[in-house]
């Protein structure tokens, strides 16, 4: 058995991670490979999709009901869904309470103390949003994930996130050996996005692994709590996907250290690519719009 | 009543450059500001004197800034200052240390603050009890547990008076609304529960939580003064920063009570929630440890319009000085019962000179101490004929270093913050008869042959407040100075006697 791998899907709230890691990881499985799913938020959605049901016992929940996380045995927190992939949630408190942050350091020593790592070729980590705290960025340390892909798309705030992960990115990789294994658009079809992903992937020292493109069929999978794979094997998205775990597949150690840009290289970019306006155009714009219904008023 | 001594500064200051020298240029620069030698003042000769009389010296150095990591400083954090100093001696209170249970564990039975009371029953001084965090409490929130701790805490202990939510850490690192949770149970059990956010991570020592403690009584405790029951007096005072340490705030009283004023309230020695709500009902705050309570002294002031008085009951001098600056403040009543206060002490004053003043007369002392002491206890030494050679203040701030200058002798040496290295090279190069401070501090002063007092915990004994405290306090400084240990700290070998010469 090869090494065990681990990979982690980060970026912003909203874009699509756990749909595109899902994905990915129901092609991976197609190709023979064990996989073990570790959801690391609290809203605990990120292996819906795997096992077609509504999000699970998690291990904070149970933890909480029994004690602590010593009262717990795997099996209670471990469920198997498509093809054999075994998923965890971690799960956490509701909004606005207790820490979060904390809640995914727990699960993931839980985790790795009893034994789920055993016997798997992959294990993923599906991070939410921004990398807020200590606690989110766990993945990304020591002993934990090799590689992280970072889903992003030509939205301001999906490049802001992907740059500030890499930021996290960086501050472990030299101490724990995480690296960057590239930026995943997940298109929402905004000008030029293809380009801008390109363009950020270079600059940050990595490369756009793979371009999804946008398609009404995943939204029909999603209804049904399924995966493209599974919902329509034959699909164009679904070879999309199968395209996706492949180059993942073959990413292992080619993963990079990121140089993330500064807030006004970040913001030059954008406005080179028109993403962003300056200063000065939002207040001619805004001045034109006004004028605009200054006039439409009848005198 | 004691000779007027000066230190030889010049020395003093050498010291420090010696200390200073051993330091990286960087951290040399830092530690500078913190270090002094106190100047004779620059007062005029017929300039008038203030309420805490003739301005000696300039001590200010630089205070009140973070500690480096591994100097060894000796402070604390704030709910140190809030739960240790300030709210802890409440009697009648029950104390949570909110957060994991190490912080509640090793603060346990408090700094000596006696009262009276039935432990268990209805005082909890000497109790800890705490929510002892767990990791789900951390990961989801300890609202629950609290509001699950204060009514455990109703049914076991149903004659408490009050409770006080201590946070502790994690407190504030997740965000738990402690406000909410003591406001509801408040509510609902009839008590008054009082939520401090002393995190101990918050400011650069317990002063930080002594000023929250403080803010803490003015919102959740004294707006409730207006219901106290407590018909008022017209002698009525309250003790404000007297933790009853060994008995302190016990041999105060009865003095001001001996001259004919009532104590409203006596914070927060041996106090009661009810002695703290009812106090805006008095006449005039007398308070001790200016640093740990003068922020609700100042309030009180704003908002009740009762005015504030420091006095030290330290040693026979600052006593006499302190009854007569108080009973001014009544009148002439009180005032000619303040010297009959005095008159009456005197004999025992005169026989503890008389006894321990040739034991001790010209011994030199160095001091490192926090609150009110380094200054406070300086004249009591002196009133047995003795001298500082230094003093320092774990975590003053700089109205604590332009009060010592009514205080300490040109020449004396000044260190705030010390670090273990400092105080250590301080000692060695001045060699004192006594240093006095604490704990950790005790044993390698005692190796290096020098006698020791805890000025913290008064060594387990005490009260040295008041005219029976000053008995003890010289009884202790004598049996520390003159105990004869310290004669037989040199090897019997070494001293070319009788074992040596049985050795070769």
């Amino acid at each position: 058995m090869a090494a065990l791998r681990q990979i982690a899907f980060y970026g912003k709230g909203g874009i699509g991670k756990s749909t595109t890691s899902q994905n990915t990881l129901a092609a991976l499985v197609e190709m023979g490979q064990k996989i073990l799913i570790v959801g690391c938020d609290p809203k605990a959605d990120s292996t819906r999709l795997i096992l077609n049901a509504k999000a699970q016992d998690t291990v904070l929940h149970l933890a909480a009901e029994h004690g602590s996380v010593e009262d717990l045995e795997l099996e209670d927190v471990l469920k198997v869904g498509y093809k054999g992939i075994k998923c965890v949630e971690s799960g956490g408190p509701e909004p606005g309470v207790g820490c979060a942050g904390r809640g995914v350091i727990t699960s993931i020593n839980f985790l790795e103390e009893n034994g789920a790592y055993d016997d798997v070729d992959y294990v993923s980590y599906d991070v939410l949003g921004d990398v807020v705290c200590g606690g989110f960025a766990m993945p990304i340390r020591e002993n934990k994930a090799q590689e992280i892909y970072i889903v992003m798309s030509g939205e301001m705030m999906a490049l802001y996130a992907a740059n500030n992960i890499s930021r996290g990115i960086l501050k472990y990789a030299n101490t724990g050996g995480v690296r960057l294994g590239g930026l995943i658009c997940n298109s929402r079809q905004t000008d030029r996005e293809l380009d801008l992903a390109e363009a950020l992937a270079k600059r940050i020292n990595t490369k756009l692994i793979h371009f999804v493109p946008r398609d009404n069929i995943v939204q029909h999978a999603e209804l049904r709590k399924q995966t493209v794979i599974q919902y329509a094997p034959d699909s164009k998205q679904a070879d999309e996907y199968r395209q996706l775990a492949t180059k993942i597949h073959e990413n292992g150690g080619k993963g990079t250290i990121p140089t993330p840009i500064s807030m006004e290289e970040l913001e030059d970019m954008l406005l080179a690519y028109g993403i962003m306006k300056t200063d000065e155009q939002m207040i001619a714009e805004l001045a034109a719009k006004e004028a605009a219904r200054q006039a439409a008023v009848p005198a | 009543m004691s000779d007027s001594y000066e230190n030889d500064g010049k020395a003093h200051e050498q010291y420090i450059t010696e200390v200073l020298a051993q330091y990286p240029e960087k951290f040399a620069k830092r530690r500078k500001k913190h270090l002094s030698v106190a100047k004779a003042a620059d007062v005029e000769p017929d300039a008038p004197v203030g309420e805490e009389g003739p301005l000696l010296t300039e001590c200010e150095v630089k205070s009140n800034i973070k500690s480096i990591p591994g100097v060894m400083t000796i402070r604390g954090c704030a709910y140190a200052g809030s739960k240790g100093v300030v709210w802890g001696p409440v009697k009648d209170m029950v104390h949570i240390s909110h957060g994991p249970v190490g912080c509640g564990q090793y603060s346990w039975s408090q700094r000596r603050n006696y009262y009276v009371g039935t432990t268990g029953i209805d005082a909890f001084g000497t109790m800890q009890i705490t929510s002892d965090f767990q990791e789900k409490d951390i990961v989801f929130g300890g609202d629950k547990k609290l509001d699950k701790v204060i009514d455990e805490i109703e049914v076991m202990f149903p004659l408490n008076g009050g409770m006080s939510v201590q946070s502790e850490c994690p407190i504030g690192l997740i965000g738990d609304d402690i406000e909410a949770v003591s406001r509801r149970k408040g509510k609902e059990i009839g008590k008054t529960i009082v939520p401090v956010r002393c995190e101990g991570f918050r400011g650069v020592s317990q002063s930080l939580g002594h000023h929250i403690a403080n803010d803490a009584i003015r919102d959740w405790v004294l707006d409730k003064s207006a219901e106290a029951e407590w018909e008022a007096g017209p002698y009525d005072v309250n003790i404000v920063g007297d933790y009853n340490i060994g008995g302190d705030a016990w041999a105060s009283r009865r003095l001001l009570e001996e001259m004919g004023l009532r104590i409203c309230g006596n914070w927060s020695g041996d106090a009661t929630l009810a002695e703290m709500e009812r106090a805006p009902k008095a006449k005039l705050n007398l308070i001790h440890c200016y640093r740990s309570m003068n922020y609700i002294c100042r309030h009180m002031e704003e908002k009740y319009g009762i005015p504030w008085m420091e006095y030290n009951f330290f040693g026979p001098s600052q006593i006499a000085a302190s009854l007569r600056k108080i009973a001014k403040h009544f009148g002439p009543e009180i005032e000619a019962k303040a010297e009959e206060v005095i008159a009456k002490y005197k004999p025992l004053v005169d026989s503890i000179l008389e006894k321990y003043g040739p034991r001790l007369k010209g011994k030199k002392v160095m001091l490192y101490v926090g609150g009110l002491r380094p200054r406070h206890v300086m004249t009591a030494y002196e009133d047995l004929g003795m001298e500082i050679a230094g003093t320092g203040y774990e975590f003053a701030h700089n109205d604590d270093y332009q009060r010592t200058g009514h205080y300490a002798k040109p020449g004396t040496l000044i260190y705030d913050d010390v670090t273990g290295y400092e105080l250590e090279k301080f000692v060695e190069k001045i060699r004192p008869d006594l240093v006095g401070s604490g704990i950790k501090e005790k044993y390698p002063v005692q190796k290096m042959g020098i006698p020791f007092r805890q000025m913290h915990s008064w060594d387990y004994s005490g009260p040295y407040h008041g005219y029976d405290g000053f008995a003890i306090f010289a009884r202790d400084m004598d049996l520390a100075i003159n105990n004869p240990v310290w004669d037989l700290f040199d090897a019997p070998w070494t001293d070319g006697g009788e074992l040596l010469a049985a050795a070769e």
